[in-house]
């Protein structure tokens, strides 16, 4: 038990790093994906296309080689210093998921029934109303489950700041496993716990939005 | 640093070397998921209460921890286990970690499946006299599995995006070879560019591939199988 102990302790001071490259994730991703999903949904072709093009980058390259490509590519090639790694991380997971997340925000907004656009053009209600009022009231609701169920993905994603040298909770493990290699196993578990407990509420919120996203959506 | 292309051209048969290691680790832990993922949904059927509950919540717990940290159990911490451990070569240990990652969200999609299924085609096919075995085979099934195949192609793709982890375990794939490129000559910016841009050729055209499937499976499923008054 005390080896636990002992290792908890060690992993508890990456946690703080842990938390804001998650916190810093979820903000920027999710604003990221409302801007592209409502870009997507838009009728002005260019601003469509140019952010399709964002989409299938980012979707289509896997997040571990972005994260290499940010920390290592970015401040090479153009001279970009992001202040430190930190922001690297924070930067190549928030765009990863924000190109996942986007395909949400467009798929919720097309699935809202066609007769809700129309019904609203019946009440003569401008375009800006319409998303406002009816249509994204409606698409954020369909959209919860599956944010839920992203947020643990970035949680899990903020584990592969380590591999560019931040102090968080798994850059710890390794550090200790590197002095201590009989407890290997231990130390591992420890901080498979650990992400388990930052995932929990995460597993609730998902859980309880899939209630609610099962209300109030006008069907058909 | 400047963009230089003569680096550019000279590492892609590099890193062409590492993709064909990226596409058969793929292959190889995509097959394990797909199998394995059938482990969850029999585990869900003992009728033991507190035994599903467990198996439920060991299947949360491999979801939402990170793959990479699993990994690393796999490849550092199982040779310690007492009793059980056994020293694994990194290929059956990326095989063995990502493949048992992925099986948890394969056994929803499988689920997902056949609860789509609707309860009336398995009350109509009790009605008809038919055998257990019958009812899955010619009924339940012929309709579960056209829906979870583009899913499982979706899985595929990410699947694949998700094998470069298995470089930070020493397989010397294409990330593995970027990097070990990168830190002999200090030109980190082309073969990761590279690395990308392979990436980026391999998935765009499977994910349309996979839109079509969808397309076509939905169609054929409405049709055929789907009768609304």
């Amino acid at each position: 038990m005390s080896t636990i102990n002992e290792i908890s302790l060690v992993l508890l001071k990456g946690i703080k790093v842990t938390l804001i490259v998650l916190v810093f994730s979820i903000l920027f991703s999710t604003l990221i994906a409302l801007i592209a999903g409502l870009s997507r949904s838009s009728s002005n072709l260019l601003i469509n296309k140019f952010t399709g093009f964002y989409v299938e980058v980012f979707r289509g390259t896997s997040l571990i080689v972005q994260l290499f490509w940010f920390s290592y590519a970015l401040p090479g090639l153009f001279n970009i210093h992001l202040g430190s790694d930190i922001w690297a991380g924070i930067l190549a997971i928030s765009l990863n998921y924000g190109a996942y997340m986007s395909e949400i925000v467009r798929g919720s907004i097309a699935a809202v029934a066609p007769g809700q656009t129309e019904a609203s053009i019946a009440l003569n209600m401008s375009k800006f109303q319409r998303m406002r009022i009816v249509i994204l009231p409606q698409a954020v609701r369909m959209m919860l489950p599956e944010y839920g169920n992203y947020l643990i993905q970035i949680l899990k994603a903020t584990s592969l700041v380590s591999l560019i040298g931040l102090t968080d909770i798994l850059y710890y493990g390794n550090i200790y496993r590197s002095t201590h290699l009989s407890e290997a196993p231990a130390v591992y578990l420890v901080v498979l716990v650990f992400y388990f407990i930052l995932a929990l509420p995460l597993i609730a919120f998902t859980r309880k939005m899939e209630v609610v996203s099962k209300k109030g959506v006008a069907q058909g | 640093m400047i963009w230089s292309w003569e680096v550019f051209f000279d590492v892609i048969p590099i890193i062409f070397k590492g993709m064909w290691i990226t596409l058969g680790l793929t292959i190889a832990c995509y097959l394990f998921a797909v199998i394995f993922g059938f482990f969850w949904l029999l585990m869900d059927q003992v009728p033991s209460k507190v035994f599903r509950w467990t198996v439920r919540w060991i299947a949360e717990f491999i979801r939402s921890t990170p793959p990479l940290v699993q990994l690393f159990f796999i490849y550092y911490a199982w040779p310690m286990v007492p009793v059980v451990g056994v020293s694994l070569n990194p290929f059956a240990a990326a095989i063995l970690g990502l493949g048992i990652h992925f099986s948890t969200y394969l056994s929803e999609v499988y689920r997902s499946g056949i609860e789509s299924v609707e309860k009336g085609q398995w009350e109509a096919a009790t009605a008809l006299n038919l055998s257990t075995s019958q009812k899955w085979l010619k009924v339940i099934l012929p309709q579960a599995i056209p829906p979870t195949i583009p899913m499982l192609g979706n899985y595929l793709i990410i699947m694949f995006k998700e094998v470069p982890l298995a470089s930070t375990i020493g397989v010397v794939a294409m990330l593995h070879l970027a990097n070990d490129y990168g830190a002999q000559y200090y030109k980190y910016v082309e073969p990761l560019t590279v690395v990308a841009l392979f990436f980026l050729l391999l998935s765009y055209p499977s994910a349309l591939l996979i839109k079509k499937l969808e397309i076509k499976f939905n169609r054929r499923f409405d049709k055929k199988y789907v009768t609304e008054s």
